[in-house]
């Protein structure tokens, strides 16, 4: 089915064409990636409206294979002198330095399809004028004051519109077009030296969908819920201290598939680019095929096919068509995530994961949406199966090393399970671990009614630094003997 | 680049109507990257960008948008109507902001430096050339960076340098490796042959057999890079005002509890003496010092314009996150060749890494060494250490558990490039500190 564009989208698809055949060179490979990006962020804190942002970016990244060497510009003069000469950048990176490259980038087989997306947004973010979501938030946001001991509270809203047309001097051509919302409410709480924060959405729900959102991922009742929550952690004791299970809830499972699973598994990881910035990896080649990473009930996939999720597409950025493909089954490590380039460097199959976050840089190995499959649990079932435990909401901390072996991270909320039932709650809670032995100790795993899609907008790596949205569908799981603790 | 931002300023200026005051900012760069790994060439290119926040203010309503400036003045000129259009709109339509807060007195400024700059690909083939037989992993960042401020006031301001920094890591194996980095405006093949020899060095004693530390308590060497991950963690909500009014801080128990750093420790965000501009984004000029932590005591806040109005208080032309772009700590008294015996048996830690918050409240953070960390003992580097996590507070890292600074301190460029090289800087001793607590 062809796609409908605005009358403003088709103007520059014809315009960056054009200027694509006026100036693409006589290379081995060559293609142009043009962004046009708008990203509005209404927030009203304590019942003020925070200054609006409004972002409107567009520029072009093109890049060229040339004599073995591999050379990119980007630039915001959408004009033909403008493009011509950030190509003749890139043509001289590749000349001058093409003997010295990792690989031999003239022989890379890159794709030259066609083809587009559009995310399935319902309710549009111009569906809303600008005073109804000032007042959607003023209301959401004043229901967050609930009490004397909270010092501060906000709401906000942050949608943003990508439009990205990829052409390759092999008569490839895709056009796509993203639609994200990232809602988000906060509220604090402090009595003299001790300070809490409860969080909904924020940095873990993000996701290709409209005004559809708020009331999919419940937003518009969350400000009483979380409000009350903080005024409950303040007042309650601290996490306590020891091995237990540990119940994961999804909107923690976003980070913890994130960083014990998704980045070690980054194929320009392994291959040891981001070894002077985000760093290696456990995982070596040999792992491939037969790495017990998890128990037998984690099944991990790289899934660009779930319509409402943050990192859904049909094309990677170097124009690779997406498709579902299990990167762990029954606990076997059985694929990297890494791109044509990647993949060809490392001889392995790989996936349709290379992003860029902007026409600014060039794109790199990136997670896309990778999910935990959910499994045969109820909620209640699994709490009533643990003698001695805790669950964990919302993540605050993470940190992990530069292998991605050692993790610590904390939540904003955790309620203790003693005896098969939820009773006491504890604040600052905090587990760490090793990435592999901690996912072997997975134990149960929610069923798909306990599935929940979440994603963040703010994933960081790569030389130069690029934040990128990624998408995280998870069901609670439950860990055994975790190392627990909480704060001061 | 100058030239053509003024001459935007005064397009916008004759798009204005009534009494509406317009603020511009413009941060842009002309930037070569070039990614290497195994000393060889992973991604190289350039990046050119000037990103233009234009803000509308009419009474106390403002709105405000960013474009990326093309450099065609016919297309610039075009969208900034259009920009402008769309921001009187919206101000219809938007109630009063309590706390607008802009500045209304012009202080014009400008600071221009020559760029020396070599050319990047024939420095990038040198690199290259000399790090034969080495895995060397890395990013070299060069060009120009600009920043500008301009309002319908008559305010300009203009800034721009030319740096390069080149990060990178030297790996002998697996996750053993020496990061180190050279940056400056000029580049000598002297100073960064001494660079590389330097960590060359450094990579031999790795090749002695790793040492498995248990969690505990020991006695750390942290050097200036290492007390730059501390540093940035107490700089992302540490100092600003907000934070200390909302509680968020994670200083909270400096303020509310009475509790203190070593009267050694001095914390300064000396604009004088970094590399950021001293003029902020709404056309406020920055004080040559704002003094944060004296004599380990807290002491004065960074105030964003928005902050100032809000808590009643003078803004000091900080950004709006509040947070130190040229933070600088006092030296103390020990002599850097003297560390390894000021340690006795302990930890030389080179860099920490990824670092974040396990108890806010109590300014207590978790991380892991990374690179080229030591085991020390009776005074003698021993042996390359394996990866360990800690968890400390860094209230008690630099207040009781502080055994001392060092006299030399290292001015340290930040590398970070999200979205734009950045102008940040850091200027740090190293730090001896006792009960150092690793954790896994």
């Amino acid at each position: 089915m062809q796609l409908e564009w605005s009358r403003m989208q088709q103007a520059r698809i014809d315009l960056v064409k054009k200027l694509f055949k006026q100036t693409v060179p006589a290379v081995d490979f060559a293609s142009i990636r043009y962004h046009s990006d708008r990203d509005d962020q209404i927030a009203v804190r304590q019942g003020v409206l925070e200054p609006l942002r409004t972002v409107q970016d567009e520029g072009v990244m093109v890049t060229v294979h040339h004599r073995g060497g591999v050379g990119y510009a980007a630039t915001s003069e959408l004009t033909e002198s403008g493009v011509r000469a950030a190509f003749e950048r890139a043509v001289a990176w590749a000349e001058r330095l093409g003997k010295s490259a990792v690989t031999n980038f003239s022989r890379i087989d890159m794709p030259h399809h066609r083809g587009e997306f559009k995310s399935p947004v319902r309710k549009p973010w111009e569906a809303m004028g600008l005073k109804a979501k000032v007042e959607l938030l003023t209301d959401a946001c004043n229901r967050l004051k609930r009490g004397s001991e909270i010092v501060d509270w906000a709401a906000e809203l942050w949608h943003m519109r990508t439009d990205r047309l990829y052409l390759t001097n092999g008569g490839g051509e895709i056009f796509q077009t993203f639609d994200r919302m990232v809602p988000s409410l906060a509220v604090t709480a402090n009595r003299g030296p001790e300070t809490v924060t409860r969080t909904f959405g924020r940095m873990a729900l993000c996701r290709q969908q409209g005004f559809e959102i708020l009331i999919e991922s419940g937003f518009n009742a969350a400000s009483e819920r979380i409000a009350d929550e903080a005024l409950e952690l303040l007042a309650a004791p601290n996490c306590p201290e020891g091995k237990m299970d540990l119940l994961l809830a999804p909107d923690q499972m976003v980070l913890q598939i994130h960083e014990s699973i998704g980045h070690p598994l980054e194929l320009d990881r392994i291959l040891g680019d981001e070894r002077n910035y985000a760093g290696t990896s456990f995982v070596t080649m040999d792992m491939f095929g037969k790495f017990q990473y998890g128990s037998p009930l984690l099944n991990v996939t790289f899934d660009p096919s779930r319509p409402e999720q943050a990192a859904s597409y049909a094309f990677d950025d170097e124009g690779r068509p997406a498709e579902r493909q299990f990167i762990i089954k029954d606990g076997i490590l059985l694929r990297p995530l890494g791109a044509t380039v990647s993949e060809t460097r490392a001889d392995y199959d790989g996936v349709a994961s290379a992003r860029a976050d902007s026409w600014r840089r060039p794109a790199i190995d990136r997670m896309s949406n990778l999910n935990v499959e959910p499994g045969k649990e109820f909620f209640d079932d699994m709490v009533e199966s643990v003698e001695n435990g805790i669950y964990m909401q919302t993540n605050c901390s993470w940190s992990i090393d530069d292998s991605r072996n050692k993790f610590q991270f904390g939540c904003e909320r955790a309620q203790l399970i003693e005896n098969g039932k939820l009773t006491k709650v504890v604040k600052k809670p905090n587990y760490r671990g090793i990435s592999a032995s901690f996912w072997r100790s997975l134990k149960a795993v929610g069923n798909s009614s306990t599935l929940e899609v979440l994603g963040t907008p703010n994933c960081g790596k790569g030389e130069p630094n690029q934040a990128i949205t990624v998408g995280h569908a998870s069901p609670p799981c439950l860990f055994a003997n975790v190392d627990v603790f909480g704060g001061e | 680049m100058r030239q053509y931002f003024f001459d935007t300023a005064d397009y916008i200026n004759s798009l204005i109507e009534g009494g509406e005051v317009y603020t511009a900012f413009l941060s842009g760069e002309d930037s070569d990257f070039c990614r290497l790994n195994g000393g060889r060439i992973r991604q190289a290119g350039s990046v050119k960008q000037n990103e233009l926040s234009l803000r509308l203010i009419n009474g106390a309503r403002h709105a405000s948008a960013t474009l990326s400036l093309t450099g065609n003045k016919a297309s610039d000129q075009s969208e900034l109507s259009s920009i402008v259009r769309e921001l009187r709109e919206q101000l219809a339509e938007l109630p009063d902001d309590p706390y607008l807060l802009y500045a209304t007195e012009v202080s014009s400024s400008d600071s221009m430096r020559v760029s020396e700059l070599p050319d990047s690909r024939e420095t990038v083939a040198q690199i290259v050339t000399k790090s034969k037989g080495l895995d060397l992993v890395g990013i070299f960042a060069s060009g120009s960076i600009y920043r500008g401020f301009a309002n319908s006031l008559g305010q300009r301001n203009w800034y721009a340098c030319h740096p390069f920094n080149f990060d990178f890591s030297l790996y002998l194996r697996a996750d053993k490796a020496v990061k180190t980095g050279y940056a400056g405006f000029s580049w000598a093949d002297s100073a960064f042959d001494a660079k590389l020899h330097a960590a060359r060095e450094q990579l031999e004693i790795l090749k002695l057999t790793p040492k498995t530390i248990k969690p505990g308590k020991y006695r750390v060497y942290l050097s200036p890079s290492a007390l730059n991950e501390v540093t940035d963690m107490l700089s992302w909500n540490g100092f600003g005002l907000k934070s200390h009014k909302t509680k968020q801080t994670s200083l909270l128990r400096m303020i509310e509890a009475g509790a203190s750093m070593h009267e050694s420790v001095s914390l300064l965000e000396n604009t004088a003496g970094g590399l950021a501009p001293d003029f902020s984004s709404l056309g406020y000029r920055r004080p040559a010092h704002v003094q944060l932590i004296e004599r380990g005591q807290y002491k004065d806040c960074l105030v964003s314009p928005r902050s100032a109005k809000e808590f009643g208080v003078s803004t000091n032309g900080a950004s709006e996150a509040e947070s130190p772009q040229s933070l600088e700590m006092a030296s103390g008294s020990i002599n850097l060749a003297e560390v390894p015996d000021v340690l006795g048996d302990g930890v030389y830690i080179n860099n920490l890494w990824y670092l974040n918050y396990s108890d806010q409240s109590a300014c207590r953070m978790t991380g892991l060494t990374r690179f080229a960390s030591f085991w020390v003992e009776g005074g003698k580097i021993e042996q390359p250490l394996n990866v360990m996590r800690f968890d400390e507070s860094a209230i008690r890292m630099l207040g009781d558990n502080l055994i001392g600074l060092t006299k030399e301190r290292e001015m340290i460029m930040s590398s970070h490039t999200y979205g734009q090289r950045s102008v940040s800087s850091v200027h740090l001793p190293g730090a001896v500190v006792k009960d150092f607590s690793f954790t896994l």
